[in-house]
């Protein structure tokens, strides 16, 4: 919004507006003390203007076209008249009376075609939901394209909703397919938009979400801080209080395939009730206790509360880490049709990623195991640096602040 | 494939949740579901003009008049200047959508008539289409020198976009245009923000008091202005004076109710900010005011407005909407506290608008995230436009 712009246009010099000039001052005193105690008592928080847009989206299986269209009353009022007893407010009686224009007259203004062949539209149901700026009808839609190919080839999509009337409005659609989601914005100069369907297929999804998982072990420092402080101990021994290099390989390697297993395991379980809704948790109770759970893995190399046991330790704690990883799948947006395929998918590049930190972390640590800078270098100040890292992540994100940049 | 960050993703969605959480309140953000109401009678939406009203009746008449004759340029112009008229007193945007489908069998010639013309500039300008909206008003110009609305409508532009040199030969060319108080105003106004503020004050006030039958809505502009050079300058009861005058004349401008919020929010007076926002809050501007003033009385309120302004900020973000970017660059940064992004914001609103304001939630949002070279670059623009203010005094000391 600019300011002296916005003015200017009162500043129409050939007409003025008489009807935008009151002549009342605006009240003060006791009047606004009575305002402010009204404002604080109830909470009538009006709903903002906002330009006009409806929300279509859609998703493809096969011919098949499943959907959702939410189109605002007010404009639907605009356009076709709902406010049937003209009071200037619109009652679910009114709209559900005009359910059929609307449905109508939505769907002679969205054309879905594939292969130069018209996919009939149906509304199924229709529903209510709010929006930001209020109410909006909502079409669930049904459509079935022509057979022929297995998979739709591509989608046109002719969108003329409401643009004769508000030329800025906008049609925001999301469509799904594959597992993949595209975005699409029609307006009055692209009403028309030919969506590339091309098939990912299985295998291309399963190696995306494989490398999401990967990717998100490499940047996920919380993850990698607490497994490595479980690892470096175990190329060593506990002699008499004192740490000595470990005389076998396959010891080592056998304690590292502990916790890594625990972990996996653990983390692999509460990802999966997690991504299926079973257990939901608030993220930031997830991540504070996944912070603390690293100071508590490095603490426990100062002060060897769990020796041999860390594999335990690993399994515990791997709990709480696979909320961690939930919160990520579900920002990358789940598909619906292959929610599991996603989710093994997933958690495999979260363990390939691991076994690639195993497969550099281990054979240095066997070669550095006798030296004196492993063991007060990496093993104790490693630690101490581990700790006061993760105890800033665990004030940042009990107390929602940020320290590091 | 490249992600962002996990952790800043979180912190996106922890800080508004823990916001809510400190206002006292169950943190469960409404989770928007479809659903079947209950009863027939249930209200679902209440709309902005109720048929009946005369305003509703009058603009349907039109409607249904240029539906016959669509090609009668006369009422296709009535029709969308009383929309865009509705679209500046309400701040409401989809008056402005209805404008330019008014004049559809006009909008989109390369030479249309100058009424045309000029509505066409009006409505990009207020969707920042600046560079559009200035082509449009070269056009008009081209064809007659002596438009003074374009003219003001043109410095005005060149102003926000910083161009000052330009905007100032358009209020010189104004002087033999336009009244003596809007060919002053629009003088003084640039003036005060090129090295000469009290001065400029001085003098507008000094002529103001002179215009005993100013039109009413050329004094509220002035007044306006007048109360922010005051306010840079320091002369809060002068700038308090102003605001009141100017909002006496007309309760619901929304330039003067964001301007006086503001600088009631500057004095951390919030109360009053909620006195005088009560049932205006239908802009996001408004809006953005008053959950700063709930922010400052540390009300359990706040958590609601900021669910509402989220969503109302990704709404905009979904269609690519870029006019709302000083008030979610101030949102960001002074309500979700996430500075980066803030700085991010401010410095794309600072490429497209340069009005003060702009400037100071550019300070703001570089003193926040530390960016040295955002700060070096504020410091040469003021530098270079001499353009003084108490608040950017302060922050930069």
């Amino acid at each position: 919004m600019n300011l002296s712009a916005m003015n200017l246009s009162a500043m129409n010099l050939s007409a003025m507006n008489p009807s935008a000039i009151a002549d009342t001052p605006p009240g003060r005193g006791l009047r606004l003390l009575l305002a402010l105690l009204a404002l604080l008592l109830v909470a009538p928080a009006a709903l903002a203007h906002k330009p006009s847009d409806s929300y279509l989206s859609l998703q493809t299986s096969g011919q098949q076209i499943t959907g959702q269209w939410d189109i605002a009353l007010r404009d639907l009022d605009y356009a076709i008249g709902i406010d049937d007893d003209q009071d200037g407010a619109i009652t679910w009686g009114e709209l559900r009376a005009h359910h059929a224009d609307l449905a109508a007259y939505a769907l002679a203004r969205l054309q879905l075609s594939s292969d130069g062949q018209p996919c009939p539209t149906r509304v199924v149901e229709h529903l209510v939901d709010d929006h930001s700026d209020g109410a909006y009808a909502v079409l669930r839609l049904a459509a079935t394209c022509p057979a022929g190919a297995a998979v739709l080839p591509g989608l046109n999509v002719d969108y003329r909703l409401f643009f004769d009337l508000d030329a800025q409005h906008r049609g925001l659609l999301r469509i799904e397919h594959d597992g993949t989601t595209r975005s699409v914005i029609f307006s009055a100069d692209a009403p028309r938009q030919h969506l590339e369907l091309v098939a990912t297929g299985a295998l291309r999804q399963f190696l995306d979400y494989t490398a999401h998982g990967v990717w998100h072990i490499w940047i996920g420092f919380d993850h990698l801080l607490f497994l490595i402080s479980l690892l470096l101990p175990a190329v060593l021994l506990r002699v008499d209080r004192a740490w000595t290099g470990a005389a076998r390989f396959r010891d080592a390697l056998w304690d590292v395939c502990k916790v890594v297993t625990a972990f996996t395991v653990a983390h692999s379980i509460t990802l999966s009730l997690a991504a299926l809704e079973v257990i939901d948790l608030p993220s930031r109770w997830v991540e504070s206790a996944i912070a603390a759970s690293v100071i508590l893995a490095a603490l426990n190399n100062l002060l060897v509360v769990a020796g041999p046991g860390r594999w335990l330790f690993a399994f515990a704690f791997g709990l709480i880490h696979g909320f961690g990883f939930a919160s990520v799948l579900s920002d990358l947006g789940l598909p619906h049709d292959s929610l599991l395929l996603a989710l093994v998918a997933f958690n495999l590049g979260v363990e390939l990623g691991q076994l690639a930190v195993v497969a550099v972390f281990l054979p240095l640590a066997w070669s550095l195991r006798d030296q004196w800078i492993y063991r007060r270098g990496l093993l104790a100040g490693g630690s101490l640096l581990v700790i006061a890292i993760a105890s800033v992540w665990l004030v940042e994100r009990v107390f929602d602040l940020k320290l590091l940049a | 494939m490249l992600l962002p960050s996990p952790f800043s993703r979180l912190r996106q969605r922890l800080l508004p949740a823990a916001l809510l959480l400190a206002a006292g309140l169950a943190a469960c953000p409404v989770a928007a579901a479809p659903y079947l109401p209950q009863s027939a009678a249930q209200v679902l939406e209440r709309l902005p003009l109720a048929p009946t009203d005369p305003t509703a009746r009058e603009l349907r008449a039109l409607r249904q008049a240029l539906a016959q004759q669509p090609g009668r340029l006369d009422l296709a112009v009535h029709l969308a200047r009383r929309y865009s008229e509705l679209g500046r007193i309400s701040g409401d945007p989809r008056f402005a959508g209805y404008a330019q489908a008014a004049l559809a069998g006009w909008w989109e010639q390369s030479d249309p008539p100058a009424e045309v013309l000029l509505l066409r500039a009006t409505l990009r300008q207020r969707t920042h289409d600046f560079d559009a909206a200035l082509a449009d008003l070269a056009a008009l110009l081209g064809r007659n020198p002596r438009d003074g609305q374009a003219r003001l409508t043109r410095a005005t532009i060149l102003q926000v976009q910083g161009a000052y040199a330009a905007a100032a030969s358009e209020c010189a060319a104004l002087r033999r245009l336009a009244p003596e108080l809007v060919w002053a105003a629009c003088a003084y106004g640039l003036a005060s923000v090129n090295g000469q503020l009290r001065e400029s004050y001085a003098a507008l006030d000094r002529l103001l008091a002179r215009q005993s039958e100013a039109r009413p809505a050329v004094e509220v502009w002035v007044r306006s202005l007048l109360a922010e050079m005051a306010a840079r300058a320091g002369l809060n009861d002068a700038a308090e004076a102003h605001f009141r005058a100017g909002l006496a004349i007309d309760p619901t401008d929304h330039y003067l109710l964001n301007a006086y919020a503001d600088w009631l929010l500057e004095q951390r007076r919030p109360s009053e900010v909620l006195a005088l926002l009560a049932g205006q809050q239908r802009t996001d501007a408004l809006l953005l005011r008053h959950a700063l003033a709930l922010q400052q009385l540390a009300s359990p309120q706040l958590a609601a407005n900021l669910e509402q302004l989220r969503a109302r900020f990704a709404a905009s973000r979904l269609r690519g909407d870029r006019v709302h970017l000083r008030e979610e660059a101030r949102f960001t940064l002074q309500l979700l506290g996430d500075r980066p992004a803030a700085l991010a914001l401010a410095r794309d609103n600072w490429a497209v608008q340069k009005e003060l304001p702009d400037l100071r939630l550019l300070v703001d949002s570089a003193l926040a995230a530390r960016d040295a070279a955002t700060l070096a670059e504020a410091r040469q623009w003021l530098h270079k436009t001499r353009t003084e203010d108490v608040v950017l005094d302060r922050l930069l000391s």
